[in-house]
């Protein structure tokens, strides 16, 4: 039922990329009976065929794309050319999440207003209110099946959780529960419920977490009205002389470039790919690239402040055992500033294997130290921080300058240095997170530094005025009227809340707002 | 994956004390590195065999798991000598970086140093060299990703086929 469209037709909405964002938007304007072409850069891989093996899942799955990073982040020199961990086939990052799927508190839609001016930091109010987003919030969490909304009962708890939960109760925190997941308590939506199997990151093999790849993309696509391109890596925007986009450029499966016209365009590339794409599609009309009258392309380029806690016990955990992130606590993620820091974090469950434990638990550490820890494996619980972290102009995604990729456009080079209110936030939930674990008897604990990127934002901020940001509330961009962000680079800051179900809310809205401004004939 | 294989009797004991190695060291012979019980043995293609026995003892000291056999760090290693077969850079890299250690070893070399601790002297010397870098860089995958040492970490690995752990102890934790 798969509509295919011509290449030459220029009535299609052109999505880039398949993932929270592309998925979503494109299968609610397909339900809406609009056109649309969705060019996904990977492969289709279906989830039955996904790997229970952390190294040939992330070989099956992730963007390996040459790119290189800088700045003072540890990432840069613990993986100098794996600034982040995204995926690279339909589904995108859906496929290898965990499923935390939290509502932004309403300051954080306005944080300069709440947090002050913050020196060095690109504190910016985002042009929209949290009431104006609730509804959309619960048909994202309803076509999600979120645990803990619309009557859906939490996931059992795991060993990893029963651990993190006995702590919280110690230190006194009141907010801790499974989560609020996009995964199947009980079988919902023709999905399957969670079977506890352990590799969310690698893909659920019983599609019981919420992903585009077998929710938005096939019931898109049963509406004749969605094609899905896979294999289809865009490299550039083109538009004509009244600044309207026109068409997008692709290589095809063999590499071959191809265009298709568009009458609109939506990027969903996520946070490094969509600016870089806008950065690669400079014309002399637009030497600075497509979108960038004010500059913020590629600009407060944001990723949380994260970081692990593991810690070793005297009896076995087996925390790899069930959903990888299996509960949170929800009670630093309010803002006070007495804390030392503005902005708060959550804390959740997490557990790796043992080659990503290797790979992540201290990055280039070796000896008995680090061979001691690993020993203690089945002894571990662990936990990971998320927090919001400080815009800041100089973290940015840039064009290589010498680098160029197969296709000869310039390769992403991602520059971060973590905010003095970052490492304190951070520091803070290092305190805090060991304290948990000590309240339980853990014997040893680590507190591990970020991983590469996992989710990536801020890169096209939404803005009220047009020389404070890349598009307005509608992700719409203020340069070019058909010009469309649809992914989590529009995020004007980024909340202490896992992403993914504020892309999804935002996409749901604007394929509302692309119907309405089709049919007036706007666009 | 690997062409260490089980060692055929064919040296004898004698033959093999008579090379000079004894004890817990590594045997090296013609082309290969066995193993003092002559349980596996373990053509080289490019790099010395030598050369091999020390990045097999060079291994073991960046990842130190007594109770895990010589065998699975020269498996770890293994993947050097392949690419060296091709890459003359990278065996020019690991033989030089296995001379400079055995130089700074003193008579001897590298592993005749007795302790951990003095090699581990040596090791903190280098470890920001390119040559520390690209073996440790590569053996915290080759390691760590044998399916056959994760039962030693206490670790099941791929649960699909098993269905999950819903009825398998995800929650079974009971000394909370
Ligand atoms: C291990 C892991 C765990 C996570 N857990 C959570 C969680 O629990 N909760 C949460 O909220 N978030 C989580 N995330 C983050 C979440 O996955 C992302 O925030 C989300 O998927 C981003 O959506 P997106 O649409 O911006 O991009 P993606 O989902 O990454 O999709 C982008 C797509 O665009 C394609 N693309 C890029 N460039 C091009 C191009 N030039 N041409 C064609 N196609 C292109 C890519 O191949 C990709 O398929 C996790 C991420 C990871 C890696
Ligand atoms: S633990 Fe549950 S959600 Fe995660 S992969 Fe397994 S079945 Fe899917």
């Amino acid at each position: 039922m798969t509509a295919p469209y011509d290449l030459n037709d220029d009535s299609v909405v052109v999505i880039i990329g398949s993932g929270a964002g592309g998925g979503t938007l494109g299968n609610e304007l397909a339900q809406k009976g609009i056109d649309v072409v969705v060019l996904e850069a990977g492969a289709r891989i279906e989830h039955e065929d996904f790997i229970n093996d952390e190294w040939d899942s992330f070989a099956q799955l992730a963007w390996l794309d040459h790119r290189t990073t800088g700045g003072g982040w540890r990432v840069s020199k613990d993986f100098p050319n794996l600034p982040a961990w995204i995926v690279k086939a339909v589904g995108g990052t859906t496929t290898h999440w965990a499923g935390a799927s939290l509502r932004f508190q309403e300051h954080e839609f306005k944080t300069l207003t709440h947090y002050g001016e913050v020196e060095g930091a690109n504190l910016l109010d985002w042009p929209l209110t949290l009431a104006e987003l609730e509804p959309y919030y619960a048909r994202a969490e309803d076509k999600m099946g979120v645990t803990r909304t619309n009557g859906i009962e939490g996931l059992p708890g795991n060993n990893n959780f029963k651990v993190f939960k006995a702590g919280a109760d110690r230190l006194g925190y009141k907010e801790c529960h499974t989560g609020r997941m996009a995964i199947n308590s009980a079988d919902r939506d023709d999905r399957m419920s969670c079977q506890q199997t352990g590799f969310c990151f690698q893909g659920c093999k019983w599609g019981a977490k919420w992903s585009t790849l077998y929710t938005e993309i096939p019931k898109g696509e049963a509406t004749g009205k969605l094609e899905v391109r896979p294999n289809a890596h865009v490299v550039k925007i083109e538009h004509d002389d009244s600044g309207k986009v026109t068409a997008v450029v692709y290589a095809d499966k063999d590499g071959k470039l191809q265009s298709q016209k568009a009458r609109i365009v939506c990027v969903a590339g996520n946070s490094i790919e969509s600016p870089r794409l806008l950065l690669n599609s400079a014309s002399s009309k637009f030497p600075d690239g497509l979108a960038n009258s004010s500059g913020q392309v590629g600009k407060n380029y944001m990723r949380h402040t994260t970081g692990s806690v593991y810690a070793v016990f005297e009896k076995p955990v087996h925390f790899y055992r069930g959903t990888t992130m299996a509960g949170i606590i929800r009670d630093e993620a309010k803002h006070d500033p007495a804390r030392g820091f503005v902005g708060g974090y959550e804390l959740e469950t997490l557990a790796l294997g043992v080659p990503f434990m290797a790979a992540f638990l201290d990055p280039g550490g070796w000896g008995r130290s680090f061979a001691s820890a690993m020993d203690s494996y089945a002894n571990m619980a662990g936990l990971w921080i998320v927090g919001e972290d400080m815009p800041q102009e100089q973290n940015a995604v840039k064009l290589h300058g010498e680098m160029k990729d197969k296709y000869g456009m310039p390769i992403p080079d991602v520059w971060f240095t973590d905010h003095a209110n970052d490492v304190a936030m951070r520091n803070h939930a290092y305190t805090q997170g060991e304290a948990l674990y000590a309240a339980v008897g853990a014997t040893r604990s680590f507190p591990t530094p970020p991983y590469p990127s996992t989710h990536n934002l801020g890169t096209n901020r939404m803005s009220e005025k047009p020389q404070d940001g890349v598009v307005n509330k509608w992700g719409q961009t203020h340069d070019m009227k058909n010009l469309f962000v649809s992914d989590g680079s529009q995020f004007t800051t980024g909340g202490a809340e896992n992403p993914t179900l504020t892309i999804v809310t935002l996409a749901i809205r604007q394929a509302d707002y692309i119907a309405k401004e089709m049919a007036a004939g706007t666009i | 994956m690997t062409t260490i294989y089980e060692q055929r009797p064919g040296l004898s004991r004698r033959e093999l004390l008579k090379r000079g190695t004894i004890g817990a060291a590594l045997i090296i012979t013609g082309s290969a590195v066995i193993s003092p019980d002559r349980a596996w043995g373990m053509a080289t293609t490019a790099l010395k065999p030598d050369t091999m026995a020390t990045l097999i003892k060079l291994a073991r000291d960046i990842y130190p798991h007594d109770s895990i056999a010589d065998r699975f760090y020269a498996i770890a290693v293994k993947g050097h000598d392949t690419k060296a077969g091709t890459d003359g850079q990278h065996k020019e890299l690991i033989e030089a970086g296995i001379a400079d250690l055995d130089k700074r070893a003193g008579e001897g070399g590298y592993r005749g140093l007795g302790w951990e601790d003095d090699r581990v002297e040596i090791l903190r010397e280098i470890e920001t060299t390119p040559f520390f870098q690209a073996v440790r860089g590569d053996l915290v995958v080759s390691f760590y990703n044998q399916k056959e040492l994760w039962p030693h970490f206490g670790y099941e690995g791929e649960s699909y086929s098993k269905g999950g752990y819903i009825a398998r102890g995800f929650d079974d934790i009971e000394w909370l």
